[in-house]
């Protein structure tokens, strides 16, 4: 038996099996799977008000593997001088699978010297999480995280 | 939920004028997300916290409104700046009359 042909037929497998992992990853990226909800959609719309959101500026931190949804660290900070002529006045954070995408809503003022802000929060599902800022001059910023929730939080029974 | 509860805030007691602190306030609730059934089917009611805010000698440097998605024992990190020594005094306001006050000293040099 020729040894060079085994390890071909070897070699060809494990490509083989790499190629399926990549499709299946492809498959059930979140990205294909969660576009954006109409609940979260409306949720945005009602803060713009239909205004314009730009993408950037703000950054959105969330393990991107939770084991429980119940209780999720979320920061969230915005670039900002903070100054009294250019600071961000209001930060939503914004969840498109929670049941009720409103996570919370922060009001800043020049005095908070940075925008950053912490909290722990509830994951419903595995989602993406949006987060969007409005500075003094009215612009709206926006920014998102994704991740994979493994226990979900409110399906429990008491 | 009782009607107040515990709460705990961490800052630094002592900070230069205009440096940046960070704030860490926490207060001990259940955050009752009106999702969630009891074993018989029936819903069990919202009871969370609304709304809380900062305020630096009287003058409101921060606030923020809760919703469900906020986690149980809603811990919130922010930051304002040191402008001048005294008091801040930081209030949550919750479902069926909750209230809780806590205040904090600050040196400022």
């Amino acid at each position: 038996m020729n040894p060079s042909k085994t390890i071909n037929r070897r070699q060809w497998l494990k490509s083989l099996q790499k190629l399926s992992l990549l499709a299946l990853g492809t498959w059930f990226s979140p990205m294909t799977v969660f576009a954006k909800k109409e609940e979260a959609d409306s949720a945005i719309k009602a803060i713009t008000g239909g205004a314009s959101i730009k993408t950037g500026r703000v950054t959105l931190v969330i393990p991107p593997l939770v084991e429980n949804g119940n209780l999720v660290v979320l920061k969230v900070s915005v670039d900002s001088p903070m100054t009294e002529n250019n600071y961000v006045k209001v930060i939503h954070v914004i969840a498109e699978g929670n049941p009720l995408p409103n996570i919370f809503t922060a009001y800043l003022t020049p005095r908070s010297g940075t925008a950053n802000i912490t909290t722990r929060v509830r994951l419903a599902d595995s989602q993406r999480v949006w987060a969007i800022a409005q500075m003094n001059d009215g612009s709206f910023w926006q920014g998102y995280a994704e991740t994979l929730v493994t226990l979900s939080a409110c399906t429990e029974v008491v | 939920m009782s009607k107040t509860s515990r709460t705990a805030i961490t800052m630094p007691a002592r900070a230069k004028k205009g440096s940046i602190i960070e704030i860490r306030a926490i207060a001990q609730h259940d955050m009752e997300s009106g999702f969630r059934y009891t074993e018989g089917g029936k819903i069990i009611p919202r009871d969370i916290i609304r709304v809380f805010t900062c305020t630096y000698n009287n003058v409101e440097v921060f606030k923020a409104d809760f919703y469900p998605g906020i986690g149980a024992n809603p811990l919130i990190i922010f930051t304002t700046i040191a402008t001048e020594t005294g008091t801040l005094e930081f209030k949550w306001v919750g479902d069926d009359g909750y209230e809780a006050v806590n205040q904090a000293r600050i040196t400022v040099s």
